[in-house]
């Protein structure tokens, strides 16, 4: 049984008069000591949908899913009591601006505390010694310098590689099955984002602890990641293995993430962007959301709504999955070639 | 922090002069002198009035009056009273106590009802609680005091004769003022019930004068609170598992109370203002009572003298504040 067995999760926002669905029926499962890699530009539902592993989608939003289990606990439906003894210890998450994620009010050391008292062994829960000389061995498990002295530490007293360690001190030091990092590099300076990087993982290989990386960062995917979810506008629109999804994407969406790579330019006078943006809660299109921006579209594509298809774990949400050579298929050249004759 | 303080210290003196000069110029202002007050309605010979005048120092031109004023005061002689010959500040002193009494409490009372009315509008944002609270915290905040103070002596001391009308304590008791404190006098002469009378006395005037703070606090709690819910640290604190309340008290509540404790600062000046009307339409035998008497019968050193301790107080007040500030925030702390 994987640790997390997630199916057809929805994440709406509703206002009075629109209804925004942020994720839209994404299915996900994670074994334990797996490294799933969720890739997708701003917008695209990778952070609602974390959150909402969590519970910590607030009114207006609202979460569903035809399956939601982490570790045989139905998340759905969740008594807050019960919520909160899966998260923050078995279930943990840092974040994008880790200097904004620490309370300035509050020590490094109370910070770090606060969690053990609540989800800590019983030791930890009943000594506030136990805690602090176990807040000193975290901080060290983290690589921070001088450790000690980075206890009494407020946050604005840190630079954001250090709270960022800090933040993965804190998630860690309940020892989490499933750790959830959303964007955990990219506020911070190229140079440290690999630091941190190879710490997270170092530590997901001690713990065996599965981990969720969302990001926007191909490369970082890449050289991390088991398996990969593709994610646009709310909806997964490929997944599978990697190195394979990104040697042969599926998705005419994933093929164009990596021809935008830097790396796949080189041989072009200029990047190889995607045209337009991620529709929002009022320009959503019909048919197939990519259709606008998708250098294949054909009519089809514009009225019917494709549905995630493939073998199983190999899914790509196109009605011309692409081919080994990166061409469409499923009569794709033929309805090209139609519609050429008709206009 | 010391080079801040010295900043703040070193600004106190241009409004010190302000103050003096604002005081002094106002009071002039006003028609009549306290030598046409004595006189009364029946006038007085010219003569006399000349001598009079020229007894209190008023037959000077106004400038030199200023600044025999101003080199009195920097040598801590703030004059006497015309109507009195006390001491101003010595009548100050004895009469402050019960300012601060009153003040104090009203303060307690818009804390303790505005501080968890702010926070239960911000957790229940966009609920009957937060329109409720919104709501009265607006009429509160528009109700001038002379009229507010009144509905409350008519509904709760005539209609329902729960609490005096007017006065400090009843007539009945006769405790030594040796703090100056009522609450603390009758409590050391060991007469409950004078304590009683003297709390039961406080009451309505601490409510007049603490419903505008308790406006102000609350709607400020609020806007302060509905930003801070809105950090990632909370979400953070969130993610920890912690309980709610934790993480409302512990996170939230602490950074939003950074601004709150400013204007909590800032109503003392109001409290002081507030206080004149309060304590005018109570009968609260207070500095505010004091000052009108002095306004009323063109009592220049009084007006004067109170003004400028009541300012003093009141620079004070907020540069302890301010301190505060740095006790509560960190990063200022160690800025």
């Amino acid at each position: 049984m994987p640790l997390l067995d997630i199916a057809g999760l929805t994440v709406t926002f509703s206002t009075d008069a629109h209804q925004f669905i942020a994720v839209d029926d994404v299915d996900l499962t994670i074994d334990e000591g797996e490294v799933v890699g969720v890739v997708g530009e701003s917008g695209s539902g990778k952070s609602v949908m974390a959150l909402s592993l969590l519970g910590l989608i607030d009114f207006p939003g609202r979460v569903g899913a035809r399956r939601m289990t982490f570790a045989g606990h139905d998340l759905r439906g969740i008594g807050d009591r019960e919520r909160r003894d899966l998260v923050g210890k078995d279930i943990a998450m840092i974040f994008q601006d880790p200097l904004a994620s620490l309370d300035p009010c509050y020590t490094v050391a109370h910070q770090l505390m606060e969690a053990l008292a609540v989800h800590g062994t019983e030791r930890e829960r009943s000594s506030r010694v136990a805690r602090r000389t176990r807040a000193l061995e975290l901080l060290q498990q983290v690589e921070i310098p001088d450790a000690a002295a980075r206890l009494n530490a407020y946050p604005h007293q840190l630079s954001g590689g250090m709270a960022q360690r800090v933040m993965i001190a804190m998630a860690i030091s309940c020892q989490p099955r499933l750790l959830i990092a959303d964007e955990p590099t990219t506020a911070l300076d190229v140079t440290v984002q690999a630091q941190v990087l190879d710490l997270l993982l170092r530590i997901q290989r001690e713990t065996h602890m599965a981990l969720i990386l969302i990001t926007h960062d191909l490369a970082i995917v890449a050289e991390t990641a088991h398996r990969v979810i593709v994610m646009y506008a709310g909806q997964q629109v490929e997944t599978g293995p990697l190195p394979e999804v990104f040697e042969t994407p599926a998705h005419p969406y994933t093929q164009a993430l990596l021809a935008a790579l830097p790396e796949s330019s080189r041989d072009h006078a200029r990047l190889q962007a995607i045209p337009g943006v991620v529709p929002g809660a009022h320009d959503r299109p019909a048919g197939c959301l990519l259709s606008p921006r998708c250098r294949y579209a054909v009519a089809r594509c514009h009225r019917d709504e494709p549905a995630l298809l493939g073998p199983p774990g190999r899914g790509a949400r196109c009605h011309f999955r692409l081919d080994a050579q990166g061409h469409p298929t499923g009569g794709w050249a033929l309805e090209r070639r139609v519609e050429a004759i008709e206009t | 922090m010391l080079a801040f303080l010295l900043r703040r210290i070193v600004l106190i003196v241009p409004t010190f002069i302000g103050v003096t000069l604002l005081a002094f110029a106002l009071i002039h202002l006003i028609p009549g002198d306290p030598v046409e007050n004595i006189s009364g309605e029946r006038g007085m010979d010219p003569a006399r009035r000349e001598r009079l005048l020229h007894e209190f120092g008023l037959d000077k031109p106004l400038p030199v009056q200023y600044i025999e004023y101003v080199g009195q005061v920097l040598r801590g002689n703030l004059g006497t009273s015309l109507t009195t010959h006390e001491d101003v500040s010595t009548e100050f002193l004895t009469l402050f106590p019960a300012t601060i009494e009153l003040a104090f409490f009203a303060l307690l009372f818009s804390v303790i009802v505005g501080l968890p009315a702010g926070i239960v509008a911000a957790i229940k944002r966009n609920t009957v609680a937060d329109y409720a609270v919104m709501g009265v915290s607006l009429t509160g905040y528009s109700m001038p005091i002379f009229w507010w103070a009144l509905l409350l002596i008519l509904f709760f001391s005539v209609y329902l004769g729960w609490t005096p009308v007017s006065g400090r304590i009843s007539v009945e008791y006769d405790v030594p003022a040796t703090t100056g404190f009522m609450l603390i006098d009758t409590l050391r002469s060991g007469d409950f019930g004078a304590f009683r009378s003297a709390l039961s006395h406080l009451i309505l005037p601490s409510i007049a004068l603490g419903t505008i703070p308790l406006a102000v606090i609350a709607r400020m709690t609020r806007s302060s609170m509905l930003e801070v819910l809105r950090e990632d640290y909370v979400r953070t604190a969130r993610a920890k598992g912690l309980p709610r309340w934790q993480v409302i008290v512990v996170h939230a509540l602490r950074n939003a109370l950074i601004p709150v404790i400013t204007v909590i600062g800032l109503q003392v000046g109001l409290l002081l203002s507030g206080a004149i009307l309060t304590e005018t339409i109570f009968s609260w035998p207070g500095v505010g009572n004091w000052l009108i008497h002095g306004v009323q019968s063109r009592d220049y050193p009084v007006v004067q003298g109170g003004i400028l301790l009541i300012a003093t107080i009141v620079i004070t007040v907020n540069l302890i504040v301010d301190m505060l500030y740095g006790v509560i925030n960190p990063r200022i702390r160690h800025a």
